[in-house]
């Protein structure tokens, strides 16, 4: 009895992992292409001053549409100061300082990537994440939303924050201004108060240009690459610096996105649904025969117990 | 089904333990009150680094491999053919429901917004390139499944004409009830209880197809987290790997839970039919370590295995306290013995949960700055949780003919006697 068993046993998981092996070798089914026509922009650590106009223009525009407040600070008991440490659940943009000498420091801003093929989306079991195939924006929906942190988990980048403290929280993260200065102006809150020229608002394919032409007219200010160029399948923002990228909180990523490879496998395994009725279906036959087989037995056998045999299973 | 092999377990209901479990849930309960009222943070650690703290580890992606026993008995059962086991599985699938049915209520507490889960009803909003999406509808569908695979061992009861002497739930119930009204709900159940038999089939084996989908889609969640996850763990395998480990899981918990049941009920102890179920264990983990130790040869990164610091520890932890198991498993000697059998299926469980952990918590890293370790009241939550499923268990059994009926009659397979 054993050994037949365990043999059938070893089979069906055989089935199993051969359909997940199929999944890991097979391309994926829609080829991820990055699209240069959509909107984004480019953060330059070089010239940002460290103002942080940005901060304070993303919260005015955003505040009502966004579900911000202002952080106070322990000391500032009349609330004078917006007092962020982080991007956080009231903060959709922070500008940082990164400092390793007197000689050698940099600014940095962060705020939603708007990858060209995002993490979150692919994570958002209701839809509440969206990409818009023509802007390229990653957009948030509160009131599909149903608060599960996966897109928080998902990201490579933690940005998209959540209101801890609110008994009716939401996701916070840039929308690039698509619902409030955006739709009046052309152009984010953050680009449009930059003094400097730090932050641009344009399409994917004028920033790259614009970017690749700063380092090549001063190449000793700039590190030789644009962040964001093919980084996790490419990004819709991207940066310029003077320091290595992961020392200003820019994490090392490769040039696949994880959303491609494990959607791969998930529409392997579920392609049209077929293989989950498949198995139902064998299990079915297998279960009805088994059943079927016991009770015959049973009865040739004549000495099953008695009320087994009474009630039988028809 | 044949409703004479099970029998419902004659005891006092309010006990000591009864009245300690009840104060644990209680406390839980009052902590969730307060987290709906003042917000997650409130009463978590959880953090925007660590988004899933232990109420997504421990609750949903650990809870529910735990409460894979049905699973693993209605594999071992209907499909390898082991149909003379078939009084073994109401109890598991007791267990399951409460598992999953607990791990369905703590999604709830740790979702934001919980009053927008009807969305997944919604197919416009239905996004099926997510794994939550397909983990979601699985584990509710799968809920909704156990439930019903419960249901014949209730109408069993409920169908009699005087329902129960000495049951205090059932006493109180009949008291409440006016005569008409229980006449009719046992007509009802007279009704129902023979259709339900003849379709059961059908539902235990959703009850099969079920559990393969949305437990390899649980290891799929975190195929989005190649950069915080430790190579020691991300690999395109893990919804292999999570499937696997919940079957050896699965049969694992039924040798504990047989074990612990018949001590804390003083019955005679299952030991021959466990010593049989848990021969398969080995083999399974072979095949799990077979997957783990091939791939990271595959990447090249086996040298991790010893150079990652706190992550190997965790890493090497769980594999040893599977190896150990199962090692231990391998032999009928000790298969045999009810005391081995009982430590062996207990690292089993203990290592194919620190699996879960591992690649839920510990090993996942969201960058420089973060931390996470459960507050006090977030650990008293899950405490709470696990107390209403042991109650749940406790009051079913002693109210339901769930547990196997212990056989004086010449039963065949009744070697359960030697036993006694």
């Amino acid at each position: 009895m054993v050994n037949p068993s365990r043999r059938q046993f070893l089979q069906i998981l055989g089935l199993g992992g051969a359909s997940l092996l199929a999944g890991k070798s097979a391309t994926a089914s829609e080829i991820h292409q990055i699209n240069n026509d959509t909107v984004g922009m480019l953060y330059d650590a070089v010239k940002c001053v460290g103002c942080k106009a940005c901060m304070s223009a993303c919260k005015r525009v955003n505040m009502e549409h966004g579900g911000l407040s202002y952080d106070k600070a322990k000391f500032d008991k009349e609330g004078m100061w917006d007092a962020q440490t982080d991007l956080n659940g009231n903060t959709r943009t922070i500008i940082k300082l990164y400092k390793e000498s007197q000689q050698r420091w940099s600014y940095v801003k962060h705020s939603c990537m708007h990858c060209q093929k995002p993490s979150c989306v692919s994570a958002c079991p209701v839809s509440a994440m969206t990409r818009d195939k023509v802007t390229g924006i990653v957009d948030y929906d509160k009131s599909v939303c149903i608060g599960c942190r996966f897109c928080q988990v998902a990201c490579a980048f933690n940005i998209p924050r959540f209101q801890w403290d609110r008994a009716n929280p939401q996701i916070v993260k840039c929308d690039l201004c698509k619902h409030t200065h955006l739709t009046k102006t052309g152009t984010t809150a953050c680009a449009d108060v930059c003094p400097t020229g730090a932050i641009l608002f344009a399409k994917r394919m004028d920033l790259l240009t614009e970017a690749k032409s700063r380092i090549a007219s001063s190449p000793d200010k700039y590190q030789k690459h644009v962040y964001g160029e093919k980084e996790a399948g490419g990004l819709n923002h991207l940066y310029l610096a003077a320091v290595p990228f992961e020392k200003i909180g820019l994490p090392v990523l490769s040039d696949k996105a994880d959303a491609n490879f494990s959607e791969t496998i998930q529409h392997t395994i579920y392609k049209g649904f077929i293989a989950p009725v498949a198995l139902y279906g064998t299990l079915c036959f297998i279960a009805l025969r088994n059943k079927k087989k016991f009770y015959k037995q049973k009865e040739a056998s004549g000495k099953g117990c008695v009320s087994c045999e009474q009630k039988g299973d028809k | 089904m044949a409703h004479s092999e099970y029998k419902r377990h004659k005891g006092r209901i309010i006990t000591p333990s009864f009245l300690i479990l009840l104060l644990l849930s209680l406390t839980g309960l009052a902590l969730i009150a307060l987290r709906f009222y003042k917000g997650l943070g409130a009463v978590s650690n959880m953090s925007d680094g660590y988004p899933w703290g232990i109420w997504i580890a421990y609750d949903v992606a650990t809870g529910t491999a735990i409460a894979c026993g049905g699973y693993a008995m209605a594999i071992y059962i209907y499909i390898c053919n082991n149909m003379h086991y078939h009084h073994m599985i109401r109890s598991a699938v007791l267990t399951s429901m409460f598992g999953y049915c607990l791990a369905g209520f703590s999604v709830m507490v740790d979702l934001g917004r919980p009053w927008n889960a009807y969305n997944f009803f919604v197919p416009s909003q239905w996004q099926i390139n997510s794994a939550m999406f397909e983990v979601a509808l699985c584990v509710m569908a799968y809920s909704t499944v156990l439930i019903i695979e419960m249901l014949p061992s209730m109408l069993f009861i409920l169908e009699r004409d005087h329902w129960s002497s000495s049951n205090r739930i059932l006493n109180l119930l009949q008291k409440v009830l006016s005569r008409q009204r229980k006449d009719s709900i046992s007509k009802y159940a007279r009704m129902i209880r023979p259709k339900l038999d003849k379709v059961l089939i059908f539902f235990v084996v959703l009850g099969i197809t079920l559990p393969t989908m949305h437990q390899s889609s649980l290891g799929s969640l975190m195929l989005l987290s190649s950069s915080k996850l430790h190579p020691l763990w991300y690999t395109g395998f893990l919804p292999l790997l999570f499937l696997i480990n919940c079957v050896f899981i699965g049969f694992s918990i039924m040798v504990l839970e047989s074990i612990i049941s018949c001590y804390a009920f003083k019955r005679p102890y299952e030991t021959k039919e466990l010593s049989v179920i848990s021969g398969v264990i080995p083999w399974l983990t072979l095949i799990w370590f077979g997957v783990i130790l091939g791939d990271l040869a595959w990447r090249d990164q086996l040298d991790l295995i010893f150079n990652s610091g706190k992550n190997s520890f965790f890493f090497l932890l769980q594999n040893g306290l599977v190896a150990t198991g199962s090692y231990m498993l391998f032999f009928e000697r000790n298969r045999k013995s009810l005391r081995r059998l009982f430590l062996s299926a207990m690292a089993l469980v203990a290592g194919g949960a620190l699996y879960r952990f591992n690649v839920y918590l510990i090993g996942f890293d969201p960058g420089a700055g973060w931390s996470y370790f459960p507050s006090l009241a977030e650990f008293m939550v899950t405490v709470g949780l696990i107390s209403i499923e042991i109650l749940g268990y406790q009051l079913m059994v002693k109210t339901f003919p769930i547990l196997p009926r212990l056989h004086h009659d010449g039963h065949p397979d009744d070697e359960i006697r030697s036993v006694i």
